[in-house]
């Protein structure tokens, strides 16, 4: 049953100092607040979205140290001392990424929406295995829901841009 | 939006101890959230204080000795999915841990708090249970050790007392001529059946060790249908797998929800044990 909530006398203030797209940040958020909030509304990048609110869709994936998590579900404090990336972040320059690139030449999106969580994971992916089978492809990819495509012309942006990059790097 | 808590960070197990005798119901363990978390979102749980377990050192490791892996209870999934000692001594554990929920929940999501959250629809619980797990467990100044098989009471109830920490997950390394298999059937985001078998194959089939998850409240060993393939013959015991199944599938304690009828649930019990046991033998 729910029952009154003690009151603090004050907000507990937590410093969180962290990099986040290259850059580094100082910020201080409350013991609850969520990552996906903060990077929204506080910071203003808008790119990963809340869909699902239950981390299954992917939506909200925002790298952290490189790896995919669902900020939707991650307390902000949780990225101090860590490096975040947003889609927001990923052109370089504004020279786009291979993997945006691609998913603009091979129809990767339909309304966009699950696209910025589809990218980062799919940069998780190719960071991790730079040459990855299409099992191992949709393996990794299995949390990122797309209610457009098919899945497709996903597959094919994140094979043509993993192509690119190994014949770059 | 979540509702306001106030975060503590111990540094050490008999801190985090310690600050759950205090506050009893009203602070919790915090470690990856994939679970908490959600109940908190939804209001179905609210705390005044989250114990952040993860500054606690020495618990996310995984150590392989003479007859055992010991698997900290702070270990990602991720971890253990790359883990080259799961890889070599036990492979139906990596596997299972790759196939758990999605990256996301993997990179954060602890064995731990899966295992001490004790959500029902959940994969390792079943498979600890059939390799004979031992959960290491700790508070302020004692230490015991809890039978895989005894640790899930009913749905999210451990055998866990309030101030008590699970600290490690020890595992026996399978004998050369062990077998074991995990199988999971769904189609919705969390498992709705799950099955593992073990056993050494040593003439026949011996040392049988079977446990049903995710269809019933808490994932359990099946005594009964251990029985039904105990000491036979390979291909005895191939015989007896459909009855095995079927009381397999009776001792899940199915309920009838979204996941499926409990006679659906009960019939993949007896599929998947029948895969099971080929999966293990090939």
């Amino acid at each position: 049953m729910a029952r009154a909530m003690t009151r603090h006398s004050e907000a507990q203030s937590i410093p969180v100092s962290f990099t986040l797209n290259g850059r580094l940040h100082e910020i201080e958020v409350e013991p609850h607040e969520l990552l996906l909030d903060v990077v929204r509304d506080q910071l203003g990048l808008t790119g990963a979205k809340r869909s699902c609110d239950v981390e299954v869709c992917g939506a909200c994936t925002l790298l952290v140290d490189g790896r995919p998590v669902s900020a939707c579900t991650t307390l902000a404090f949780e990225v101090r001392g860590r490096s975040v990336l947003t889609i927001e972040g990923l052109a370089e320059n504004g020279k786009l990424h291979p993997l945006q690139q691609a998913f603009i030449e091979h129809g990767g999106f339909q309304c966009g929406f699950c696209t910025p969580g589809m990218i980062l994971a799919a940069k998780a992916l190719l960071d991790e295995n730079p040459n990855p089978s299409e099992a191992e492809l949709k393996h990794f990819m299995h949390g990122n829901i797309c209610r457009c495509t098919g899945y497709k012309k996903i597959i094919e942006s994140i094979m043509a841009a993993a192509k690119k990059m190994r014949v770059k790097a | 939006m979540l509702r306001r808590f106030r975060l503590e960070e111990p540094q050490s197990v008999a801190e985090v101890s310690e600050l759950l005798g205090r506050f009893g119901e009203s602070a919790k363990v915090y470690a990856g959230g994939t679970e908490l978390l959600l109940a908190m979102k939804e209001g179905l749980v609210q705390y005044e204080r989250l114990v952040n377990v993860k500054n606690v050192t020495g618990l996310n490791e995984i150590t392989v000795t003479d007859g055992s892996v010991t698997i900290g209870a702070l270990c990602t999934h991720h971890q253990l999915e790359t883990s080259a000692a799961l890889t070599e001594k036990l492979p139906a554990l990596k596997k299972l841990e790759q196939n758990v929920a999605n990256v996301r929940v993997r990179q954060v999501g602890t064995i731990g708090g899966n295992l001490c959250f004790a959500e029902p629809h959940a994969d390792p619980g079943t498979l600890l249970i059939a390799l004979g797990a031992k959960l290491i467990t700790e508070k302020s100044s004692s230490k015991r050790e809890i039978a895989a098989e005894d640790f899930f009471v009913d749905a999210y109830e451990t055998a866990l007392e309030a101030d008590e920490v699970l600290t490690k997950i020890q595992v026996p390394v399978p004998a050369a001529n062990g077998r074991s298999a995990y199988l999971k059937f769904g189609y919705l985001e969390r498992p709705s059946v799950g099955v593992a078998i073990a056993f050494n194959l040593n003439g026949g089939v011996k040392g049988v060790k079977v446990a049903v998850g995710c269809a019933g409240p808490a994932p359990r060993r099946v005594a009964e249908a251990e029985a039904l393939l105990e000491g036979k013959s390979k291909d005895e015991a191939e015989r007896n797998l459909a009855q095995a199944g079927a009381v397999a599938g009776r001792a899940a304690q199915a309920i009838s929800d979204l996941h499926g009828s409990q006679e659906y649930k009960e019939h993949i019990v007896g599929v998947l044990l029948k895969r099971a046991f080929e999966r293990a033998l090939s």
